[in-house]
């Protein structure tokens, strides 16, 4: 990676002295830094340093070491992993140490080759500059310098938040066409700035203070918006066997949440599926901007068979991605698919450090680091701000976790719980019902409910929260009931319960049931959800009301109102919400006048 | 041609063995071991051996060997580093020829003058240069066209059991796999610790189809060493590449049985003392595995395609085991064969509701199959959801409970596996098995065709409907009736009897016993 190569400092040269897979053991490494970034053999292949004993080495090459022999040179570049930070990350595809898979391409061929370092951002691409601040104000770390348009969003060009970057302005470029490289501003004394910066990917970049989350993040998925909200700037997990749907589940939030940015981290999974998300981004429209999808998305793709070490690395590169823009004040959503396969290059790296195993052979730090990472989720006042103004940012996350033979008691699902504030369970019965998103609505919870019920509440509906209650308590009522059935049938139920059985049904293949795949039926706007939840409750209570009368059950189920409200799912939302409206006065008319048999 | 080399001129031989366990051989003073490099070894009676290099420290370096260590001693046997990982000489004139598990021609045939010598480990494909699956695969098997359609490009794993004959649906999908364009495919057939009779099983299908001359073999039988197994799928893929991307060919690979590979990694594992994952297999199983499922697919600037069909054995039918799992998490989906419908006697007894095929979307629809599609596969599905799930009901409050609704499911259910399900040795169109589909759907009344809707003006076959009816009143009138009562309470029982065997909890067995 080209920061390795530009800051190096040390020219002091180890030699490899063991090789085991992806970790090289190397020799005379004294002076070098835990995390360091060194260069190993002739081919120099990248790797990072995770172990120090007096004065040997352990590093974890990012690259396939085939070939490597003992003896062979490392060479030391002083500095930790950091990505480059900058205009033009939005719409890139980086491998998971931020090297450009297109440029790789370009340089590779088809298949990725070894020990090849290309500048994550373009050198050459020219970005339109307008300065904020102006000369003699007083700066400091964070704080905006001037913005440039990239996608759909202004870029900030900020101070970068490390030690000495303060003072006053003695010059800034005036507005105009600056490359990546050009100096934009320098201080008084004497440090220039240009308009990128680098980050240690393994530390969280600061802010100023972190805020209680109220707003929701609005995902357009019935299941998760109207059930199991989470906040901005939460986190949540989704665990699942495979094949029910976690990668459809991340794509649909990538494709669909309502927030600026998103980066979609995909680790260790399918190369394939990386081609549909590169084939298909591009041409969806941000119902935002107007633009392409891809315009407001960075990927982070380091499938399965690309190397372990970097594996680990990638979900770090995303979540500095993530936090960079958060700085400047935008709401930024994480994917990272799947945060198992993260677990699982950890715990090859420490089978191969033949350190002591924890449970089912992860390293006994793998609670530590999960909660680190988690932790660098929320929103925050940024580092530029100031209590007057109304700048937030936030990184909302979202980790699928792919549970060896699905059981949920292994420890990436476990200590994942513990950290994260949603539990999105998805259900291999659900999925060979083929009930999508097959997220089960038992096992699920989230903890946000109580910080983003106000918000509903206020922008939404009043009764946005009995509506809610009212869906899921008739859902844990079928749940019960359906045991009864198991054993005594359908047919020994009262009138009323099986009233209910119906509304239940009603609410999981009219309301839960969301086709990732149609048009329409692909993005629900929340308030669309509460109409067609509202309508659905409402048929029931006024069902239950008519069933006490004496009138028959399927004489209520025999009304066109059922079948009208099966389409709703479908119908664009305006139209929607008319027909949820006249359905509402519909229903109550109509099952009022029903006729006691 | 092989996975072996000329040996570099420069090369030293060293006979500094310093310990021999399982199938690893401990090499001491060695100054040019390179991590991953092939070793040759000459025996103390002179043939020669394999190895690859594990692990190199300071100057020691730990070798497995592929042939197996029996033999080998620490005094006379000499050991050279090649200088060069494995590789294999790679060319069209493979097609047709039987290799060995390490890719040495063992069928007696001219020698092969390779175009190129390639890397057995390939390098991964970069994810921008993929190009997206999405030309339909006609397998001729309703279970696999209609409900888990194959593209080209796409990994489908066949999970099994023993006993199960996944050999057969392997070789019947090989055989009649076809493309629209019509191209033939060529096929890549890496055989990892099978039988000779499952191998001499699939070069007879090969050679019945007229196909024997579109393959490559690769044969690592029961009995050969079992390290080399580790080779055979990489070889196989480096080949299956050369054919794919270089020569624009079609390609089928066919890897069997992975569960054998899974095994020979095991044992390399456990002889190196390695901290063992699940189960005793590596913590770095599911790298291994998806550095060789990931080298299916296509790629942009190349009109060739790998399509791998992997075939999975569940130890003791159990699908959480640590094989099928991690394979599962890597392919783009699964075809799971069931126990319960073979021991019924159906062919191919493909257990529908745990099958997915990723892809599905990408390779279906107006022009690549019919427009209906995707809408008959999802009703087929779920109304067979609901028919297994209602079996369950059945068993414990008799099938006379049930609404009439709920018994047109349980009806549907059984005619599904018989006839869509089971359809024997024999090929269908993509159209036979949508129309098939309709016709069942026709068992099911019109109004719970939810997902078909918009397509029940176009499709849904009347007069069928209609004949079915009459034909089932006919039946019906010919039974007296209390012929049809007894004939009723005995299906009742059988039924109750096969699904309280098959599906029911422990508890629920015997609440049943018990009569409640």
């Amino acid at each position: 990676m080209s920061n390795a190569d530009k800051n190096q400092t040390s020219g002091d040269i180890g030699q490899v002295a063991r090789i085991t897979g992806p970790v090289v053991v190397a020799e005379h490494m004294r002076g070098a830094r835990m995390y360091d970034i060194v260069r190993v053999g002739d081919t120099k292949l990248m790797g990072e340093i995770i172990k120090l004993v007096e004065d040997t080495a352990t590093i974890q090459v990012y690259e396939e070491t085939s070939g490597l022999m003992v003896g062979e040179p490392v060479e030391r570049t002083g500095a930790p992993l950091t990505v480059e930070l900058g205009p033009g990350l939005l719409s890139s595809v980086f491998d998971g140490i931020q090297r450009p898979l297109a440029l790789l391409a370009e340089r590779s061929g088809s298949f990725i080759g070894r020990g090849v370092s290309v500048r994550p951002l373009d050198e050459e691409a020219s970005w339109q500059f307008t300065p904020v601040a102006h000369v003699g104000e007083e700066v400091f770390a964070g704080k905006v310098l001037g913005t440039v348009p990239e996608g759909p969003l202004q870029h900030k060009i900020m101070v970068p938040p490390v030690h000495g970057a303060a003072g006053t302005i003695a010059t800034l470029a005036p507005a105009g066409s600056y490359h990546i490289n050009d100096v934009i501003a320098t201080l008084s004394d004497g440090t220039e700035l240009t308009m990128t910066q680098r980050w240690p990917v393994r530390e969280g970049r600061p802010y100023l203070r972190k805020l209680d989350p109220s707003k929701p993040f609005v995902t357009g998925m019935r299941v998760l918006d109207t059930l199991f909200p989470i906040a901005l700037g939460g986190n949540a997990i989704i665990p699942g066997g495979f094949g029910t749907g976690k990668t459809v589940t991340q794509q649909s939030l990538a494709k669909w949440a309502d927030v600026d940015i998103i980066v979609y981290v995909g680790c260790g999974e399918r190369g394939n599926e990386m081609t549909e998300v590169l084939s298909e981004f591009p041409q969806l429209e941000d119902p935002r901007s107007g633009k392409p999808l891809m315009d407001r998305t960075i990927l982070v793709a380091n499938t399965s068979n690309m190397p372990v070490a970097a594996r680990e690395a990638s979900i770090y590169v995303g979540i500095t991605l993530a936090e960079y823009y958060r700085d400047m004040g935008y709401n930024v959503a994480m994917m990272a698919d799947s945060t198992s396969r993260w677990g699982e290059a950890l715990r090859e790296v420490s089978g191969r450090l033949e350190e002591m195993p924890g449970e089912e052979g992860y390293p006994a730090y793998l609670a530590t680091r999960l909660a680190a990472f988690y932790e660098r989720c929320g929103l925050v006042k940024p580092l530029g701000a100031s209590d007057d103004d109304e700048v937030e940012g936030s990184v909302t996350m979202v980790g699928a976790v792919s549970p060896a033979g699905g059981d949920l008691s292994e420890p990436m699902t476990q200590n994942s719980l513990r950290v994260t504030g949603a539990f999105w369970a998805l259900d291999t019965d659900l999925a060979h019902q083929r009930h999508f998103p097959a997220i089960s609505w038992t096992k699920s919870y989230t903890l946000f409910l109580g910080q983003v019920s106000k918000w509903f509440a206020d922008v939404v509906a009043r009764d946005w929260t009995n509506v809610r209650d009212d869906a899921m308590a008739i859902l844990q009522k079928e749940i019960e009931l359906q045991e009864i059935v198991q054993l005594v049938g359908p047919d020994a139920l009262p009138e009323s319960e099986k009233g209910t059985l119906e509304v239940a049904r009603m609410i999981r293949e009219d309301f839960l049931q969301q086709f990732a795949f149609d048009a329409v039926d692909a993005y629900c706007p929340i308030e669309k959800q509460y109409a067609l939840l509202q309508v659905i409750t409402t048929f029931g209570e006024e069902m239950q009301k008519a069933l006490e009368r004496g009138v028959l059950l399927s004489s209520v189920l025999a009304l066109p109102a059922r079948r009208e409200i099966a389409e709703i799912k479908t119908t664009p939302h305006e139209e929607a919400l008319k027909r949820c409206k006249s359905l509402l006065a519909e229903i109550r008319r109509d099952v009022s006048q029903l006729e006691v048999m | 041609m092989c996975a072996r080399f000329a040996a570099p001129l420069t090369t030293t031989r060293y006979s500094t063995l310093d310990s021999v366990a399982g199938p690893l051989i401990i090499v001491r003073g060695v100054s040019d071991a390179a991590y991953d490099e092939t070793v040759e070894i000459t025996m103390p009676d002179g043939t020669q051996r394999t190895g690859q290099v594990l692990e190199v420290e300071g100057d020691n370096a730990v070798v497995q060997v592929y042939e197996g260590t029996s033999g080998i001693d620490v005094d006379v046997t000499a050991v050279r580093f090649m200088g060069e990982v494995a590789r294999i000489g790679v060319s069209q004139e493979l097609l047709g020829r039987v290799l060995d598990g390490a890719g040495r021609p063992i069928d007696g045939g001219k020698e092969i003058m390779p175009d190129e010598r390639r890397d057995i480990n390939g390098a991964p494909i970069n994810p921008v240069q993929r190009d997206e699956p999405s030309d339909f695969i006609e397998t001729g098997v309703s279970a696999i066209d209609g409900l888990n359609t194959l593209v080209r490009g796409q990994k489908l794993p066949i999970f099994t059991a023993s006993g199960l004959p996944a050999n057969e649906l392997a070789a019947l999908i090989v055989r009649q796999a076809r493309v629209l364009s019509g191209e033939e495919f060529a096929i890549v057939f890496a055989a990892m610790g099978i039988t000779n009779r499952e191998a001499a099983y699939f070069i007879q299908s090969f050679e019945e189809s007229g196909a024997l001359d579109r393959v490559v073999l690769f044969r690592n039988l029961a009995d050969d060493p079992t390290v080399e197994r580790i080779l055979t799928p990489r070889c196989a893929l480096t080949v299956a590449e050369y054919l794919a991307f270089s020569c624009d060919m079609q390609v089928l690979v066919v890897l069997s049985d992975m569960t054998n590979y899974c095994e020979a990694l095991r044992e390399i594992s456990t002889a190196r003392e390695e901290v063992p994952g699940r189960r005793g297999y590596p913590g770095y199983l599911y790298t291994d595995l998806s550095t060789i499922y990931e080298r299916a697919g296509r790629i942009k600037g190349s009109q060739g395609s790998i399509t791998q069909l992997p075939i999975v054995s569940m130890p003791d039918d159990d699908i959480t085991h640590p094989i099928p799992d991690l394979t599962g998490y890597i392919t783009e989906g699964q075809i799971v064969l069931s126990r319960a419908l073979h021991r019924r006697g159906l062919f191919p007894p493909v257990d529908a509701l745990p099958c997915l095929s990723r892809l599905m979307n990408a390779g279906i629809g107006p022009e690549k199959t019919r427009e209906d599609h995707s809408a008959v596969a999802n009703q087929l599905y779920s109304a067979y959801a609901r028919g297994a799930e209602l079996r369950r009901l059945v068993a414990i409050i008799g099938e006379d409970a049930l609404s009439e609704v709920d018994r047109s499911y349980l009806h549907f259910a059984a005619r599904f596996e018989e006839r869509f399900i089971a359809q024997g040795a024999t090929g269908r169109t993509i159209e036979e098995t949508l129309d098939l589909g309709w016709e069942l759907l026709t068992l099911l009344p019109v109004d719970e065709l939810k997902r078909v809707r918009d397509f029940i003006d176009t499709y849904y076959p009347k007069d069928v409907a209609e004949a079915e009816r009459a034909k089932e009143e006919e039946r019906e009138s010919e039974m007296t009736k209390e012929e049809a009562a007894a004939e009723k309470l005995r299906q009742n029982r059988e039924h109750a009897a096969r699904a309280t065997d098959e599906i029911l909890s422990p508890e629920a067995q015997t609440i049943v016993n018990r009569g409640i």
